[in-house]
């Protein structure tokens, strides 16, 4: 009996740190930080319902992955300025001018040669990826480069966040989040139907680059939380676990926001609660949960909604 | 009447669009031509459509008919040519134009109910914020009652049938309130019922003073339902009122003479969609 209840208490310590990090109890650094993975997860949730009605959820994909060598030339170019190379802004900068550059290549090799989307998104993406991977280790080798600590962009990490960090990644998820609220109504329009849009007048193609735009804006501020491998996961997984629930787009928007939002700030309150617990990961399972739970108890269009009524229709009056 | 396509086109050559369709006409175009790769969609057509009729498009398939439409409304770019609507360009007319696309492209999963479709028709007025109010739900539910899917406003788009969606379609081009309206195959794989119904709105509109370009497939039907015919085989090849246009002789020149002679057979031509 002894032994039981000696085993129990670690895990009562982490239960109580899990309800302090959820409360917000862990003191002003982590709390900057779990609001503004929060905040991401909103914008990313929001974000990801045009990516994925527009089908153009593989394209980010390569996008995020294509951001590392910006992220290491970045690193190498502030250290050579005689800066911090890690200052998160200048990061972010470099990840996002690779990261268009990798959406130039994708969108280039699928219209100027024969290559299919899907190659060109797998060209692109693992030839980055390796640019990027070739850059980082490099950096390790630089006598500045040994505590740089940019391996974290891969799976994100809150772990030794600034505040000033948190604070860039919630004013730009805030920013994004209004920009895709403003222009729903034509982002929708285009993915539902582009020839009827272009008839009323509306620039599909730059409607389209917006939305792409958008994604690729989360992605680069995704970075720091939640890593470049799974942030397309934070872009996904809320706005096709939010369908199950709803045939609007506009309440779609509002439970993707909500998923997305209870993954980020969930995630990254787990992750506050033992040193090494990765952030990126934890957000991702949560939004996971979250699906399978959408996947499951939806009405109408969930599994068991759908097994309810497939056996009242086998057996009529049965159901009563 | 035909232009030689081996002929370099000169800048100054005069385009025969008829005189009295050029600023009356709700749509008018001249020379145009439209390629997909090597081989032309379209050429050198010129075209000005009648004011309020109702003018079907008719010609094989791969005539480019819906390339006529789509390249008219600037879907689709053209290498050259002219549009113009009431005498203006068509970027200041938009607001006077529906366009009713071929079902086959739309995605039937996504998130959006009969009434959210018909509510897109207004995109133009309302713009990027204003909301959604009442008079625009009630104007929305009128041209849902207008095509017989009033009872269908919540449902989802993919669990409405072939013809129920089409007739959303054109209760989205009935909201936009405009005075063209064009239609691409608007009669495609729908039922009886919808048939009766869309040809019915499309009468009423006519009569109202507005004016209906459909490309059509089915020949049996041209006669009761249109007032003019426009034929076509990538070049333009004639357009007139049905009772005189509507000849074996110019069906012969559109077809390639390629019609079964009997009317049943010259239905069977139809295009396959």
């Amino acid at each position: 009996m002894a032994g039981v209840l000696r085993w129990t208490r670690p895990g009562r310590r982490v239960r109580v740190m899990l309800t302090e990090a959820l409360f917000l109890q862990l003191g002003y650094n982590a709390t900057l930080v779990t609001l503004g993975a929060g905040l991401l997860g909103i914008a990313a949730g929001v974000t990801g319902v045009f990516l994925v009605l527009g089908k153009r959820a593989l394209v980010s994909d390569a996008v995020s992955h294509a951001t590392l060598p910006g992220i290491g030339l970045a690193f190498i170019l502030m250290v050579m300025a005689g800066g911090d190379g890690r200052a998160l802004p200048g990061l972010l900068l470099g990840a996002a001018a690779s990261a268009g550059l990798g959406l130039l290549c994708v969108s280039w090799l699928t219209r100027r040669t024969r290559l299919g989307e899907d190659a060109a998104i797998g060209a692109v993406l693992s030839v980055f990826f390796g640019a990027g991977v070739v850059l980082l280790t490099v950096i390790q080798t630089m006598s500045a480069g040994r505590q740089a600590g940019l391996e974290t962009f891969l799976l994100g990490s809150t772990a030794g966040m600034l505040r000033s960090d948190a604070l860039v990644i919630a004013l730009a998820g805030a920013l994004v989040l209004g920009l895709v609220l403003v222009l729903r109504r034509p982002m929708t329009l285009a993915a539902f139907d582009p020839d009827f849009a272009i008839a009323q007048g509306l620039d599909v193609r730059r409607t389209e680059l917006a939305a792409m735009g958008l994604a690729m804006a989360i992605t680069v501020i995704g970075l720091k939380i939640v890593g470049l491998i799974l942030i397309v996961a934070l872009l996904i997984i809320p706005p096709v676990a939010a369908r199950f629930w709803s045939d609007r787009v506009d309440h779609v928007l509002a439970l993707s926001g909500l998923f997305g939002g209870i993954s980020g700030y969930g995630g990254a309150a787990l992750s506050a609660t033992a040193p090494g617990l990765p952030t990126g990961p934890l957000i991702v399972l949560l939004a996971f949960a979250l699906f399978v739970l959408s996947l499951l108890a939806a009405p109408r269009r969930g599994v068991l909604a759908t097994l309810l009524r497939r056996r009242r229709a086998i057996a009529p009056g049965a159901g009563r | 009447m035909k232009i030689d396509s081996t002929r370099p086109k000169a800048q100054s050559q005069v385009i025969p669009v008829r005189a009295d369709a050029a600023p009356t006409s709700p749509l008018a175009i001249s020379g145009l031509t439209v390629s997909y790769g090597d081989s032309p969609a379209l050429r050198d057509v010129s075209i000005g459509f009648h004011p309020g009729a109702m003018t079907a498009i008719i010609g094989p398939n791969g005539a480019g008919k819906s390339t006529l439409l789509k390249s008219a409304l600037g879907i689709v770019a053209p290498l050259s040519g002219r549009v113009t609507c009431w005498g203006k360009p068509l970027a200041r007319q938009r607001h006077r134009i529906a366009y009713v696309p071929q079902r086959a492209a739309i995605d039937w999963e996504f998130p959006a109910r009969a009434l959210d479709v018909v509510l897109m028709g207004m995109y133009r007025e309302l713009g990027l914020l204003r909301r959604v109010r009442a008079p625009h739900l009630a104007r929305a539910m009128s041209c849902l009652a207008r095509v017989g899917m009033e009872d269908f406003a919540d449902r989802q788009i993919g669990r409405l049938s072939g013809g129920q969606q089409q007739r959303v379609f054109l209760a989205r081009a009935l909201a936009q309130g405009a005075d063209l309206y064009m239609l691409d195959e608007p009669l495609a794989g729908v039922d009886a019922a919808t048939e009766r119904a869309i040809i019915a709105v499309l009468k009423e509109i006519v009569a109202e003073g507005g004016t209906v370009i459909a490309v059509h497939h089915d020949l049996a039907t041209v006669p009761g339902y249109f007032d003019r015919v426009f034929l076509m085989n990538v070049s333009a090849i004639t357009e007139g009122p049905v009772a005189t246009t509507f000849s074996r002789e110019n069906l012969d020149l559109a077809y390639g003479g390629r019609l079964a002679l009997d009317p049943a057979g010259a239905a069977g031509a139809r295009d396959a969609h």
